[in-house]
């Protein structure tokens, strides 16, 4: 249901809502789910932001997003410069990816011990995004509310052991979903969830060796 | 409150003999589950940064993103300050404050989306030149940012505030619809003023396509942000003399929704038909992506 502040807001740097604002937003899901600091960025641009990136500030907004700034941060337009001062490496690639929504961006990020992530999310309007790639999984991230997304071996009882974990820890879920690369390879599930959700819950989950990790998303 | 009735809100509103920011605060605040204090202090913000986003666009040289334009805001500026533009003050500053907010959003400046990015100078511009003209205080814009707010989520509800979706009469005219009632509330019109205003600016408005050159917010968004707060004043100016709309504000409403599902989708957000496709149009495109 809308309220008032769905009208009057968000605060943003402007131009667009969905070439600005969104961007922004998946810039930093990038981030979040690499979960340490990125020094090298790849930035696949496909098709209304191939086209259109460089008249919206689309390649600032993801920069400024994968530094970790808020769709409101004044400092989205010098993103670029502040990437090149801190060291982060940065390219863009203007290529479509088939079958994606128009404005669509895939972030690879690689921390300084060489890890790597890529991340491909889409602005669905109005600063509104849908993160729907993690590496080879398919997922669906909107970041309306705080969103668990945990890699792990694909064997039984996978499922049974995070959620009896939430369910001891009175965490309720309302939205999950679950795909896999390959048969006995990494799955991922991804566990969007009521309220506010504390670090303990990352603890538990972790203790089982099949678990690869737990990232905790902040609704953003 | 669904927000789905413009004329339930205003009837609900005279019933209790309040304004309608109060019932929509109220309203607001218990669906949150927070206080009126703390959703009041929220939008107090927002007020904050509509101030802040006057002054960038004001200046003289400073291009957008795109190159496209900049500078308009200062000419009008120069035009009110020696008191030789024909329609006076008011409206003058009023085209300012308009121009201004919205280049400073093509300008990668921070905004509020009021209710849309493309639309952002209307309503600040609305409130804030009254506000200036008459004295008013931050607490009395604040409350009327809340009665914006009921009406653009009435508009949301029963249409669409997105141009992608109706053109450029969602957008701009949802904002010009927003600020009227705004206007009615801060000149001490009644709930029932309030609609009729709204009614009189979307009216003044349907139809209006969603053209923008290059696809960018830009040509002709800004300009129509000066057209669109001009529309707010003169439905206000209406109102509050008075004068009421023939076809109730709920009605036109959703005309303007029909209007824009009629409209042909290259008229709608695409940058494929209206201004975007003249040869002019075309060649400013072509300057700023090279195809």
């Amino acid at each position: 249901m809308l309220q008032v502040f769905d009208i009057i807001g968000p605060i943003m740097i402007g131009p667009s809502s969905s070439h600005t604002a969104g961007a922004v937003r998946i810039g930093k899901y990038a981030r979040s789910i690499l979960g340490t600091e990125p020094v090298k960025a790849r930035i696949r641009f496909s098709g209304s932001f191939a086209k259109t990136y460089k008249g919206h500030g689309t390649d600032k907004a993801v920069i400024a997003g994968i530094l970790g700034m808020d769709t409101d941060d004044a400092r989205i337009r010098n993103s670029t410069e502040i990437a090149k001062e801190s060291g982060l490496d940065f390219t863009f690639v203007e290529e479509n990816i088939d079958g994606a929504h128009p404005n669509t961006a895939e972030i690879t990020l690689t921390d300084a011990k060489g890890k790597v992530t890529l991340v491909q999310g889409a602005s669905v309007g109005g600063g509104n995004i849908v993160i729907n790639k993690i590496n080879d999984t398919n997922v669906s991230i909107t970041g309306k509310s705080d969103t668990l997304i945990i890699p792990h071996d694909d064997v039984p009882g996978m499922i049974a052991v995070v959620t009896n974990i939430l369910a001891e820890k009175n965490v309720n879920i309302h939205g999950f979903s679950l795909a896999r690369d390959h048969k006995g390879g990494t799955a991922v599930m991804t566990i969007e969830i009521d309220g506010d959700i504390d670090a303990s819950v990352n603890q538990a989950i972790l203790e089982n060796p099949h678990i690869h990790a737990s990232t905790i998303l902040k609704a953003i | 409150m669904k927000y789905d009735s413009l004329a339930e809100l205003v009837a609900a509103a005279e019933a209790n003999g309040e304004p309608l920011s109060a019932l929509v605060l109220r309203d607001q605040a218990e669906i949150a589950e927070k206080t009126e204090e703390e959703l009041f202090k929220t939008m107090e913000r927002s007020l904050q940064v509509m101030k802040e986003s006057m002054q960038e666009g004001l200046d003289p040289v400073k291009r957008s993103a795109s190159g496209l334009t900049g500078g308009d805001a200062y000419k009008m500026q120069q035009a009110v300050k020696s008191g030789k533009n024909i329609c006076g003050k008011i409206f003058g500053e009023a085209m300012v404050k308009a121009l201004s907010v919205s280049q400073t959003n093509a300008c990668m400046g921070r905004i509020v989306a009021s209710p849309t990015a493309g639309s952002c100078g209307i309503l600040p511009s609305a409130i804030l030149t009254i506000g200036e003209e008459r004295n008013l205080s931050d607490k009395e814009l604040t409350m009327a940012l809340f009665t914006a707010s009921a009406v653009g989520m009435v508009i949301a509800n029963k249409a669409s505030i997105a141009g992608a979706a109706g053109g450029c009469q969602a957008e701009c005219g949802a904002a010009s619809a927003m600020a009227a009632a705004a206007l009615v509330e801060l000149c001490g019109g009644t709930p029932k003023m309030c609609e009729h205003a709204c009614a009189i600016a979307l009216k003044n408005i349907l139809g209006l396509v969603c053209d923008p050159v290059a696809g960018l917010v830009e040509i002709p968004c800004i300009k129509r942000n000066a057209g669109g707060v001009a529309n707010a004043f003169v439905a206000a100016e209406l109102a509050l003399a008075g004068i009421e709309s023939a076809i109730p504000a709920d009605e036109v409403i959703v005309v303007m929704k029909q209007i824009g599902d009629t409209m042909s989708p290259a008229l709608k957000e695409t940058a494929e038909g209206g201004l975007a496709c003249t040869p002019t149009g075309k060649k400013l495109c072509e300057k700023v992506f090279g195809c």
